[in-house]
């Protein structure tokens, strides 16, 4: 097999050498035997059902759970490669958190007339309930989920920000321990950094945001919308590492000024909520008053030091692609320091030209709505019908402001095995980011996805993507 | 410990518990239909489908006792709630409820054995086939003890486990001694005949209690000689007296833990006292059916007061 010029190629260069991250494993998969990995492949989905790495589909009967497909080539990422990498997260990672903080006190990114105020305005994750409030530890964005695409040797762009609440943390730790069982040589003999401490240090980074009424050990829980969402198995995965309890709604009530959870001896006072449901669902009173999952009375506990809440509510500001269009300002105005990590080149449809230029080149672009996620509600102008182009023409004319549009990217790939071997496929990576008071952390590797499909673009596991293991080398 | 998670370690293993009852009286049955003629295997059929308290539920869907009817309403039956299948589901449901309380090792257990479940009851089971599916069933019980004892720590989820197991355990044997004692012997004086003999070695097999009860007794085999065996003989997994003492060791460990002792522990005590002068011949003359019904209160009361005492619920 040999790179195609048309896509940069992770493994294979153009006249077929092999790229130095890859040389060590690809070394080894040309003496391994077709049959054997073919069984291998097989033991791996039943590995993944056996311990019940699962998602949960909605609306769907018999087929309650699946599986996101699992592919079983590693995707290498170079010691130095993953070290420019970190230096943009980190830089990004900051300037977010700093972001935050000034967009719910001074708002001076404002006043610098830096980005217009009617971005936060019109946004709906904005929230006025923590204007003037600081969260324990100055922290906003506890776990941030960056979302990465690869172009070239060098050329790294960052496509998504998530700092609501990032998913998938679970594929990459259970990922690893599937790669660890089937070809434990492999591991053997490269130098692969370690992903495996990730629940002690996510566990670490909460308690060092702890409130400062908390009294000896903080108490950490997972707040889940229940065994039904999709990520529960995620989240059940992370409170069992970390060792925490998994809580739902109707085990927390506020008691004497706390939020407390129901145990066996009584309620006991948390310190730390690692929450894993939308802002709408965390307080009846202050939110969503028909939810049946939140707390009611959680957000006056949060503004008077009872709790952390991680990440802070109204933390989903960053998620917007209209922000994220700014973002390059934002890390220059928060770190005075030019982005490490370029954006993609984004045209936000409230501006005129930016429109017109979308409109007459929808075959082309990529559109996305602005709140929008998982791959949802988005034109992939190169693959869409016509009679498509034109229903997202009529809705992008109707609210433009609610649309920003990018070029088609040319995403890197990496090979997937299959029955007729090696092929390329389309992949992105999300490391996961650790915010505490005193540190970014960020874990040695993250969530390959991959398209599985040939030539399809679309990595997401909602659209049939799956996941690859992610190995940061040593130096 | 949340109450919640209390409460779905003690449904998981009720459940468990109550499936794994359900195939031994699958296999005693399975047995029985093998050596009789048909007539009587229908009157076999009729009686596991009443034991197992589905009868109602099997009448309303079909007209007739056959075997093959009989073994895939309890194993499969979409409509049956007390199916073997539906409360493997209730264990597995709970078993993620609680996946953060329980070991790997014994989720593991009980996820991969539901899976194999579903295949093997994705459609009806045939005569070739019950007693492998049974066999399954059984295993996946046994993997799953195995799996809580080997690697769970002895907090108080343990204990949770144990008093589902046990609650359930003591209600189901009540429940088969009670049903037995009137359906199949309305008068005593038909004891020694060989259809009750082979009726009460029925009974023994959905206990497991057939090997067991053979080596104590050197093959004598008549009601009352059973009836102490599973109510009183306390050596034996599987009768009253152990799943009461094993049930009082778990609920005086969760009092130890918790540092204080609720209403359960008073039920318990009380339910002490009226077990320890028991012997065979006070329970006849008590009642053999009323000696029951107040044991299965007694155990119902024990198991609703733990709900309270924990706070299973808000």
């Amino acid at each position: 097999m040999t790179g195609n010029a048309e896509y940069f190629d992770e493994m294979h260069e153009a006249d077929g050498g092999i790229r130095s991250p890859y040389t060590g494993y690809h070394e080894w998969f040309d003496g391994q035997d077709n049959a054997l990995l073919r069984r291998k492949h097989s033991e791996a989905e039943t590995n993944f059902r056996k311990t019940g790495i699962t998602f949960n589909v909605y609306g769907e009967d018999e087929a309650e759970e699946r599986l996101i497909p699992f592919d079983m080539v590693p995707r290498v990422i170079g010691a130095g490669e993953w070290r420019k990498l970190t230096r943009g997260i980190e830089q990004r990672v900051s300037a977010l958190n700093a972001f935050m903080h000034d967009l719910y006190h001074r708002q001076e990114i404002i006043r610098a007339g830096r980005i217009p105020e009617r971005l936060f305005r019109d946004n709906a994750a904005w929230l006025p309930h923590m204007v003037g409030f600081t969260p324990p530890g100055g922290v906003y964005t506890h776990i941030v989920g960056i979302d990465l695409v690869r172009t070239g040797a060098d050329e790294f762009f960052v496509l998504e920000d998530n700092a609501r609440t990032p998913s998938g943390v679970s594929y990459m730790l259970e990922n690893r321990e599937t790669m660890m069982a089937m070809f434990p040589e492999l591991f053997m003999r490269m130098p692969i950094e370690s992903v495996s401490d990730y629940p002690r240090r996510l566990a670490k980074s909460l308690a060092a945001c702890a409130p400062d009424c908390t009294e000896g050990k903080p108490v950490v829980a997972v707040l889940t919308p229940g065994i039904y969402n999709s990520a529960y198995f995620e989240h059940a995965f992370l409170a069992d590492q970390m060792g925490a309890e998994l809580v739902e709604g109707s085990d927390l009530r506020v008691v004497d000024g706390r939020v407390a959870m129901r145990t066996t001896s009584g309620y006991k006072a948390v310190d730390v909520i690692y929450r894993r449901v939308d802002d709408d669902f965390l307080d009846p009173l202050s939110f969503n008053e028909d939810s049946v999952l939140g707390v009611p009375g959680m957000m006056d506990v949060y503004r008077s030091g009872g709790i952390t809440i991680a990440n802070a509510p109204g933390t989903g500001v960053c998620d917007d692609k209209a922000i994220y269009s700014f973002m390059p300002e934002i890390v220059e105005f928060y770190t005075g320091e030019k982005p490490l990590l370029p954006n993609v080149e984004t045209h936000r449809c409230a501006d005129e030209e930016s429109l017109k230029y979308t409109l007459d080149n929808l075959q082309d672009l990529v559109v996305k709505e602005v709140h929008g996620s998982g791959g949802y509600g988005m034109l992939i102008g190169p693959t869409a019908s016509r009679k498509e182009i034109e229903e997202f023409r009529r809705k992008l004319v109707a609210r433009p402001e609610n649309y920003i549009a990018q070029p088609t990217l040319s995403l890197s790939t990496c090979p997937i095995f299959t029955k007729k071997g090696l092929a390329p496929r389309h992949v992105d990576l999300r490391p996961f980011v650790l915010v505490s008071p005193d540190k970014v952390d960020i874990t040695p590797g993250g969530l390959t996805r991959v398209a599985m499909k040939k030539g399809s673009l679309v990595v997401n596991s909602s659209q049939g993507g799956g996941t690859k293991d992610t190995w940061v080398l040593k130096d | 410990m949340l109450g919640r998670t209390a409460n779905g370690l003690f449904w998981m293993f009720r459940y468990l518990e109550r499936a794994e009852n359900t195939a031994r009286l699958l296999d005693a049955g399975l047995r029985m239909a093998l050596t009789r003629d048909l007539v009587t295997a229908e009157e076999e059929w009729r009686s596991v489908i009443a034991t197992a308290g589905q009868r109602e539920g099997y009448e309303a869907k079909h007209a007739s006792y056959t075997g093959m009817q009989a073994w895939n309403y309890v194993l499969r039956e979409k409509e049956n709630p007390a199916s073997i299948l539906s409360m493997f589901g209730q264990v597995r449901q709970n078993a993620r409820l609680v996946r953060n309380a329980i070991s790997g090792e014994l989720w593991e257990a009980i996820n991969e054995n539901w899976l194999e479940m579903k295949d093997q009851l994705s459609r009806p089971v045939p005569e070739n086939r019950v007693l492998d599916t049974v066999a399954t069933i059984r295993r996946a019980g046994t993997l799953a003890h195995g799996a809580m004892a080997g690697s769970m720590l002895r907090d108080e989820g343990y204990h949770f486990a144990g008093a589902g197991t046990f609650i359930e355990r003591a209600d189901s044997i009540a429940r088969i001694l009670d049903i037995k004692y009137y359906l199949l012997l309305p008068s005593l004086s038909y004891v020694g005949s060989s259809l009750d003999t082979g009726q009460w070695d029925q009974v023994l097999r959905s206990v497991s209690g057939d090997r067991a009860y053979r080596w104590l007794n050197a093959g004598q085999i008549d009601a009352k000689g059973i009836c102490e065996f599973l109510i009183l003989d306390d050596g034996f997994p599987r009768s009253l007296a152990f799943c009461h003492s094993a049930l009082r060791a778990n609920l005086a460990a969760l009092a130890r833990l918790h540092g204080s002792e609720g209403e359960s522990n008073a039920l318990m005590r009380a339910a002490d006292t009226r077990m320890a002068d028991l012997n065979i011949d006070t329970v006849f003359d008590q009642g053999l059916h009323e000696f029951l019904i107040d044991f299965t209160r007694s155990n119902a009361a024990i198991g609703r007061a733990i709900a309270q005492d924990y706070r299973f619920l808000a």
